[in-house]
């Protein structure tokens, strides 16, 4: 099959960016969109033209780091798969396929489709851990986990990080990724301690980070390439403002003088 | 951080005081209706009523006060969320898909200002009663006390086909806004969960579409004639009785 | 067949006048195995809480050795400074490990202990580990458990709350841990989250976007990198009292693999270039159920869980160059290879045998699908058997991964299968503190070789990369840095620096003015063809003979006619990726010169000329008992190989049986 990419080039964060048109010719459908920009990034190199970056590691769709828009969807047409999931046989014969990177004023773009998702890893330092001690804890089987909360935090846990619920959202909010990565140790037992302060800090780091803010209308999750569901966002929301209620009453300690 | 960082600088916060504000004005659009459908009751009834409300006096204006409040709070919250968002993403996709959300989702700030704009005449309209813009009689009780004739006033304005026209428009926009933002109220507060969130969903179309017909009975059964001016002062009253000083008065006009 | 280890290379090469001999000291305590770490902690030195802060460290990696190194050494009160070429930590390809994570907790009360675990790995490793650090591994698997568990990772639990294990890769206890399939992604987002907080508490700087392109030494202790900031294209210098390389595995040098697309042995064979000698590089562990390649385009391999071969039968037509449908040719035509050779164990045979049959059923034209490379998995006779919905609900989310990458269902046609590279058991050497033989480098997870031997166990990797982070290095660490002065680390003006940065940025340069004219997967593609064909599940001396002919011309042609586009100082990754295959070039040469020195057949290193009738492999305890280590001495000259014999105190060998 052939199709016709039409791919956002810029060359740095600074640099305006356009759109150039690539012919991909004699694809097999079972390539995965990935390869077929690795062969349209081989004939551009033999054609002593810059290869397309775009952000790609694990391609078995768990690392996260892939993350293109394709004709307007994150990841591409399937849902619950990442871009590197994503196969050619999902396109027409000669169809015009529109790949931009994921856009928001916390994911710069560093170039071409690749862009700069650190601000998740500063969300993630503000509060995205349990402070445990390494050789500090007490025996795994000591604090028993029911299964049922198990099971939820592994839905809330198999967040990639890939950025598709900020991309797809229509404000660019990152409610889906904070209230995956608060919601999972925030149900478990080992969190609680601290689930009020991770909770205030997390979206505080989010807010910081110049993401846009929930509308519910759950584009994020149906472009989640783990369908993660946006009920954790509910809870990230019961969450916070039962921690901002308890801590605008909660008694200050004395302070001797 | 106090309460006011919360409720007014954090994104979450923001989204609360949106539904917060939300509800109260759910609780009082149901309020108002079930006081608007006193029309289909003799004049009696909505008249007193209004007399009521007018005597509570500094009280009414508490709570006028409140509603406004909460009013320019929804709004000013949806402006400053809204350039949030849009600030959020400087450089917009090409093409983008729309996935899940809901039309209603997506038309939330056009119908919501339109639904303002609304409200700005109607209380011109019906509260401040601006001069010209409709018909302000006075009647009295039956124990004699006089007081204004809301409901001739109401019919009156319905008569005329583009204000009733403008009402259901903008009640409609507004059962609209309702469709997504009841729903969405839960969201925001915490409360929807996997188990109930289709009950909610269709809850809330069910609730947007009863609000509907139930406000658009009253221009609609105005227009159709079923509710008629009943102040034989006022110009268009239809005598039941076909008396001769009626006629002669409807000559007049 | 049974012939003798070919007497050319029974003994070491060790002979070499110029250079004193490499003496590889193991350090490893004295006592009874079960009393040896802790003797070892008890003897080692400490360093002074309030000096802590004084060293650096450098970590390299931020998989689960690295991620879970980095912040315990930071939560100690170290200066850690944690790189990784990634964009983010978590990113790292640990996450993909599947299965779960071994540990001798007995929680099944199914008689599990330390020692059985250890005996396990050791003799699962074919005897060609180090017998010390293994039990090690074995008794910190424990507190790696607790620790994660501690950490919030959403391991799968009993209906009453305690922690359910599953049995895995034959093993005769259940002492795998697991949360869902995605074990290694819970345990690295665990480790990323402790670094995390470590991060935010400024005890660990994070450098994401920067791939390590060369080790500094200062007087023959490792002090620093050299690095290259990928978004910019900068080259940075960063000096510390300590490196440690926790960087992965090597198996990119068959270009294609089951391991993530840019995992690479860059940083390893940098520190190897330096005068870290690195160990087994011949060991490969390959598996034989992956999804076979489906054109020459393929950038990936993917796995498919061993366990389909409890149901599944495989097979492969009779005829080579049979292009029939699998349903038109009939069972006459058709060859239960497995099920012929071995008829014991039949399906169910171990990993390398299984993956060896399928290739020489590839070699014989017999192979299926559109490019030959693979042999049918047939759950026709399992789904008569058992019916279709017992099969889905045993392998559903198997078959469903299927559907999604080859658009076949595997209900109505069988599968194709193939073996695929997926883990390197050899690294660079490091005694029982994981240091190199470089003072100051120390190399834990994937990167080094210690704990796996020849072959490594299913949910051990990790296992070992857990440990050594959480539990070995904070420990080890110190009794060298005790050592160390506390002075500020060198500056990173220091004549060393400047010259190694002037190494990187000539490579640097060198690659982007070549100006040829093939392009740089080109060559990856190629080395990774050699490599696999002669290099793969099965080697001879010929075969090896000829790669190690091979590999240096198409080095040579690499560095005369590659074409690397864009320029060096912004995102570019065919530079990135340049740099690798040119590292690649040279490890895929020190793989085969291994391969053909080590006369025997082990774990994951098959000598044709090394088998038992039966084609099992035939391993030579009296010879090649041993860790080989292979030092660099200069481009041109041949590596020098060394040898730490493997001394058994308290395990006997004994030989793989599948009689």
């Amino acid at each position: 099959m052939n199709v016709t990419i039409r791919v956002w080039r810029q060359k740095n964060t600074e640099a305006e960016g356009h759109f150039e048109d690539y012919e991909a010719k004699d694809l097999n459908p079972n390539m995965s969109f990935l390869e077929m920009l690795d062969v349209v990034n081989e004939n551009l190199t033999l054609d002593g033209k810059d290869p397309i970056a775009f952000a790609h590691d694990c391609r078995e769709g768990i690392c996260g780091t892939c993350s293109c828009m394709i004709n307007g969807k994150p990841h591409g047409p399937e849902s619950g798969v990442a871009t590197c999931q994503t196969y050619m046989r999902s396109f027409n014969d000669g169809d015009v396929i529109v790949v931009e990177p994921f856009r928001a004023k916390a994911f710069p773009i560093i170039k071409d489709l690749v862009c700069d998702r650190a601000s998740f890893d500063k969300i993630m330092q503000s509060g995205g851990f349990i402070s445990i001690r390494t050789g500090s804890a007490p025996d795994a089987n000591a604090i028993p986990v029911g299964k049922e909360v198990a099971d939820l935090a592994m839905d809330a846990a198999a967040c990639i990080g890939c950025g598709a619920c900020v991309a797809a959202c229509k404000n660019s909010s990152a409610m889906l990724f904070v209230s995956a990565k608060a919601g999972q140790l925030n149900l478990l037992p080992q969190g609680q301690p601290e689930k009020d302060a991770r909770v205030l800090n997390m979206v505080a780091t989010m807010d910081e980070a110049g993401f846009g803010n929930c509308t519910n209308q759950y584009e994020c999750s149906a472009a989640c390439p783990k369908a993660i569901s946006e009920e954790f966002i509910a809870k990230l929301n019961r969450d916070y403002l039962t921690a901002s209620v308890k801590s605008v009453f909660k008694p200050k300690p004395t302070t001797m003088v | 951080m106090n309460i006011f960082q919360v409720l007014f600088q954090t994104s979450i916060g923001k989204k609360a005081v949106m539904a917060v504000t939300g509800l109260i004005m759910v609780g009082f659009i149901i309020g108002h209706l079930v006081g608007n459908l006193q029309l289909f009751a003799p004049p009696e009834k909505i008249n007193a009523y209004a007399h009521f409300l007018e005597g509570l006096g500094p009280g009414l204006w508490a709570i006028r006060a409140f509603l406004l409040l909460t009013l320019v709070l929804h709004v000013w919250m949806a402006i400053k969320l809204t350039l949030e968002n849009k600030a959020a993403r400087p450089q917009d996709y090409v093409s983008q898909q729309t996935l899940r959300a809901t039309y209603a989702s997506r038309t939330m700030r056009l119908s919501g200002f339109i639904v303002l704009a609304f409200l700005i005449y109607h209380l011109l309209h019906f509260t401040v009663r601006v001069e010209g813009f409709g018909t302000y009689p006075h009647t009295t009780l039956i124990d004699g006390t006089p007081v204004r004739d809301v409901h001739t006033m109401m019919v009156v304005g319905f008569q005329n086909i583009w204000i009733s026209l403008f009402y259901i428009i903008s009640v409609g926009l507004l059962s609209w806004h309702l469709n997504h933002g009841l729903v969405s109220m839960f969201q925001t507060v915490g409360f929807r969960s996997r188990t109930w969130s289709s009950f909610l969903t269709k809850a809330s179309v069910l609730f947007s579409i009863l609000y509907f017909l139930a406000n658009a009975a009253i221009p609609g059964s105005v227009l159709a004639g079923v509710v008629k001016i009943q102040n034989p002062e006022v110009a268009g009253y239809v005598c039941p009785a076909k008396c001769a000083v009626c006629e002669a008065k409807n000559a007049k006009t | 067949m049974f012939a003798r280890p070919n007497a050319q290379f029974a003994k070491p090469r060790t002979r070499k006048p110029d250079f004193p001999l490499m003496i590889l000291e193991s350090k490893t305590p004295s006592g009874p195995l079960e009393s040896k770490w802790e003797k070892h902690i008890a003897d080692g030195k400490l360093v002074n809480p309030a000096n802590k802060r004084k060293y650096e460290v450098i970590i390299v990696g931020s998989g689960l050795a690295g991620a879970s190194a980095a912040a315990t050494l930071g939560e100690l009160g170290y200066a850690v400074k944690c790189f990784t070429f990634h964009d983010s930590p978590r990113r790292a390809h640990s996450i993909a490990a599947q299965g779960g994570i071994n540990a001798a907790k007995n929680y099944q009360n199914d008689g599990d202990s330390v020692y059985r675990l250890f005996y396990d790995t050791i003799k699962g490793g074919d005897f060609r580990s180090r017998e010390a650090n293994v039990y090690r591994l074995a008794q910190v698997s424990v507190n790696i458990i607790d620790q994660c568990a501690a950490q919030g990772v959403p391991f799968a639990r009993e209906y009453g709350g305690l922690l359910a294990n599953r049995s895995f890769g034959g093993a005769q206890v259940s002492r795998t841990f697991y949360a869902r399939g995605q074990t290694g992604q819970q345990l690295l987002l665990g480790a990323y989250s402790t670094l995390s907080r470590q991060i935010g508490l400024g005890t660990v700087k994070m450098f994401s976007n920067r791939e390590m392109l060369e080790l500094v030494l200062v007087d023959g202790h490792a002090k620093g990198i050299v690095t290259r900031n990928l978004n910019t294209g900068e080259i940075e210098r960063h000096s510390a009292h300590a490196v440690v390389l926790a960087t992965g595995g090597y198996g990119n040098v068959f270009n294609l693999s089951t391991y993530a697309r840019n995992s690479n042995c860059t940083a390893a064979w940098r520190a190897y270039r330096k005068g870290a000698t690195f160990a087994n590089p011949c060991y490969t562990q390959i598996h034989p159920t992956c999804i076979p390649v489906s054109g020459d385009y393929q950038s990936k391999l993917t796995l498919m869980s061993e366990s389909l071969r409890n149901d599944g039968r495989i097979w492969a037509p009779k005829k080579a160059g049979d292009k029939r449908a699998p349903g038109d040719i009939p069972e006459d035509d058709r060859d239960y290879y497995l099920e012929r050779k071995y008829p014991s164990f039949g399906n169910l045979a171990p990993r390398d045998i299984s993956s060896r049959a399928a290739k020489e059923v590839c070699d014989e034209g017999r192979g299926v699908g559109e490019t030959g490379l693979g042999v049918y998995l047939d759950f026709k006779d399992a789904i008569d058997r058992l019916s279709e919905s017992v099969v889905r609900e045993r392998y559903g989310n198997l078959f469903d991964i299927y559907k999604e990458i080859t658009n076949e269902n595997a209900y109505e046609v069988p599968m194709r299968i193939f073996p695929a590279v997926h883990y390197t058991m050899g690294g660079l050497w490091v005694d029982y503190n994981l240091m190199s033989n470089i003072p100051g480098l120390f190399v834990t997870g994937e990167a080094n070789f210690s704990d796996h031997g020849a072959n490594r166990l299913g949910a051990s990797a990790l296992m070992q990369g857990l440990a050594d982070g959480y539990f070995v290095l904070p420990y080890t660490i110190p009794h060298y840095l005790a050592d160390v002065s506390r002075d500020p680390a060198p500056p990173t003006s220091h004549e060393s620096f400047v010259e190694t940065e002037e190494e990187v940025t000539s490579r640097t340069k060198k690659l982007l003015e070549n100006g040829g004219k093939q392009t740089v997967k080109s060559f990856h593609k190629r080395l990774g063809k050699i490599m696999w064909d002669y290099c793969g599940m099965a080697r001879n001396k010929a075969g090896l003979e000829k790669a190690i002919q091979e590999i240096p011309k198409l080095k040579e042609e690499f560095w005369e006619d590659v074409n690397v586009p864009g320029e060096g100082s912004e995102l570019n990754q065919s530079l990135e990726l340049a740099g690798r295959v040119g590292d690649f070039l040279e490890l895929g040469e020190l793989m085969c010169r291994d391969a053909l020195a080590r006369e025997e057949s082990c774990g994951g290193h098959f000598r044709e000329e090394h088998q038992y009738e039966d084609g099992e492999a035939m391993r030579d305890d009296e010879n090649y008992a041993h860790v080989a280590a292979w030092e660099f001495k200069g481009d041109g000259n041949a590596p020098e190989r060394h040898v730490e014999q493997l001394e058994y105190e308290s395990v006997s060998m004994v030989t793989r049986s599948y009689k």
